[in-house]
């Protein structure tokens, strides 16, 4: 759509006006930061100046308010795995269904699309029955295998799309040297199917990382605490005591900022991929 | 059987097996269930549940104040937030089609706020909201930066909103992006040769040409803001006075504070009902105004 590439008035005065919102946006930065290193006296008489002095005692003490290493270790763990079941048994069924047009894939497949509709809170108490009585509560393995069952939608969904676009003529050619359906899928179809499968894990990080809603309804006992509810437990016992919350906020969203910095080109294209798909 | 006929079976339980009996437990039971559950009593604590019909139903839509708040203010929210999420959104990605020098910069910065989640998003602007304003406030005497942010009824209503956009114009606008990529440059030059003012080709060749991704950003607008809860619970817990209680939140509070699992369950399979309809209109309403290039 880029119409004119010469550099007009016009175009530094959008320059301009879009660089004023930007800051906009990144002042909730400023006072997150500038703030977590302030003593809390001074928090309380000027939350918009800079620091006076650099209190890195603050991050020491927020560090071990949310217990961080064991809180990063467990988010890590929980989306790591979950991502891992999740493309992995997803895109094997959307392969299948894809392939094998029978009346159970296209029932459940059919399950699977409507299903997306329904809301977390719509099932989360009876979940909660289930859950435990599945043996999942208060372990990460079975908050892994919740995102499983309630991930699976989506990403079926969205690797069904496209693996409806893989010609047949490559598989069949794979077949004829030698190649069985597991070959297939792991040595023709995968590859094929990488920039999905970069747009599923990062659709997916997104959502499970932050999650807050249903970890903190499996996990009960203080080890298992992922990022998100070490916060809110943390807030939970020290209410506006900014000077211990502030530090454990920073470090609370440092991975995911770090993550994003890293690696922003496929997250951008992931997303517009994924809603252009969805 | 023959060997074939077992390897194909054996193919379907591999393939499909693990996400489908994941799927069935974790959605498909608690669903049924929660239907169930929903004409019974059930507390959580005692195993003895009565099935009492619809009288659940009944007492929420005759003499449930909570919940009638809660929805009407999700709706309100969800009008005002997906109209502003979406204005923001688009006029974002169209000013930066154009050819600027901190092109790659601005986009990073209006991206960046959607990575971090709901809960944590809200407890720092609770402290922004709270601390930050007065202080500016304090600063500049300006009397927008001096109301009792969170601490009555607008200011909490307009703090969700504020820190809702800021959170998601971001998203929209990577999406809005990618579709204003794909307007083609010949369309745009006919326009201008035929004369088209700038504000007649935006809004009468470009808006329409990129309809397929309102539809998208609508419904992802709509689905956020109507299920919201992680942001609502960390920023304002509903108050004051749970004037912005959103109705996910009040699901939650009927069955863990009020104990009351039985009426959470049908207020959760009505708004299942609610978000149900509220996604097909919406589906249908923008998919008849896509237009082809």
């Amino acid at each position: 759509m880029e119409q004119d590439s010469r550099y007009r008035v016009k175009t530094l005065i959008v320059e301009i006006l879009l660089i004023l919102i930007g800051l906009l946006f990144l002042v909730p930065f400023y006072f997150l930061l500038a703030n977590s290193v302030k003593t809390f006296g001074e928090i309380l008489s000027d939350a918009a100046a800079l620091p006076s002095s650099i209190q890195w005692a603050n991050y020491k003490a927020g560090w071990e308010a949310i217990d961080f290493p064991s809180a990063l270790r467990n988010s890590l763990i929980v989306t790591v795995f979950s991502n891992l079941l999740l493309v992995l048994f997803s895109s094997m069924t959307a392969y299948q269904m894809v392939r094998h047009d029978s009346v159970f894939n296209r029932v459940l497949f059919g399950l699977f699309v409507a299903a997306m509709v329904i809301p977390f809170q719509s099932i989360m108490l009876p979940l909660m029955d289930v859950t435990s009585r599945a043996g999942f509560s208060d372990s990460l393995w079975g908050l892994i295998l919740c995102y499983l069952g309630f991930g699976a939608p989506l990403s079926v969904f969205l690797f069904h799309g496209s693996m409806k676009s893989i010609p047949l003529e490559i598989e069949q050619a794979a077949r004829v040297d030698g190649s069985g359906t597991y070959g297939v899928f792991f040595r023709i179809v995968y590859p094929m199917m990488r920039p999905m499968y970069v747009t599923i894990i990062i659709l997916n990080t997104l959502w499970i990382w932050n999650d807050y809603l249903l970890p903190s309804l499996i996990l009960t006992s203080e080890n298992l605490q992922t990022i998100p509810i070490a916060t809110f437990m943390l807030f939970g016992q020290y209410t506006k005591q900014w000077d211990l919350a502030l530090p454990a906020l920073v470090l609370g969203i440092a991975p995911v900022i770090i993550f994003f910095l890293a690696m922003q080109k496929y997250i951008v294209s992931g997303i517009a991929a994924g809603a252009v798909k969805g | 059987m023959s060997r074939k006929k077992i390897s194909q079976w054996t193919q379907q339980l591999v393939f499909v097996g693990p996400t489908t009996i994941f799927f069935v437990l974790i959605v498909l039971i608690p669903f049924l269930l929660g239907i169930y559950y929903s004409m019974t009593n059930w507390n959580g604590v005692s195993r003895s549940l009565e099935f009492v019909g619809l009288r659940n139903y009944a007492h929420i839509f005759t003499s449930d104040p909570d919940f009638r708040n809660a929805f009407w203010f999700t709706v309100r929210f969800t009008v005002v937030a997906v109209v502003l999420t979406n204005l923001l959104g688009f006029f974002l990605a169209y000013f930066l089609m154009k050819p600027l020098k901190s092109k790659n910069v601005l986009r990073t910065v209006f991206f960046m706020p959607n990575m971090i989640g709901g809960l944590l998003l809200g407890f720092i602007w609770q402290f922004i909201f709270v601390r930050g304003f007065a202080a500016i406030g304090e600063a500049t005497g300006l009397s927008f930066f001096n109301l009792p942010w969170l601490g009555n009824e607008p200011t909490a209503f307009w703090g969700i909103v504020i820190v809702f956009v800021w959170q998601y114009a971001g998203y929209l606008m990577v999406i809005y992006i990618a579709s204003l990529g794909n307007v083609s440059k010949d369309v745009l030059e006919s326009a201008q040769i035929d004369g088209a003012s700038r504000s007649q080709t935006l809004w009468k060749i470009i808006v329409p040409l990129v309809m397929p991704a309102v539809t998208v950003c609508l419904f992802l607008a709509i689905s956020w803001s109507f299920k919201m809860f992680d942001l609502n619970l960390a920023l304002t817990n509903g108050g004051p006075f749970n004037a912005t209680r959103s109705v996910a939140l009040d699901i939650y509070r009927e069955a863990f504070t009020n104990s009351r699992l039985g009426l959470g369950t049908a207020k959760a399979v009505i708004f299942f009902v609610i978000v149900a309809i509220i996604t097909a209109l919406q589906v249908r309403a923008t998919k008849s105004r896509e237009v082809e290039a």
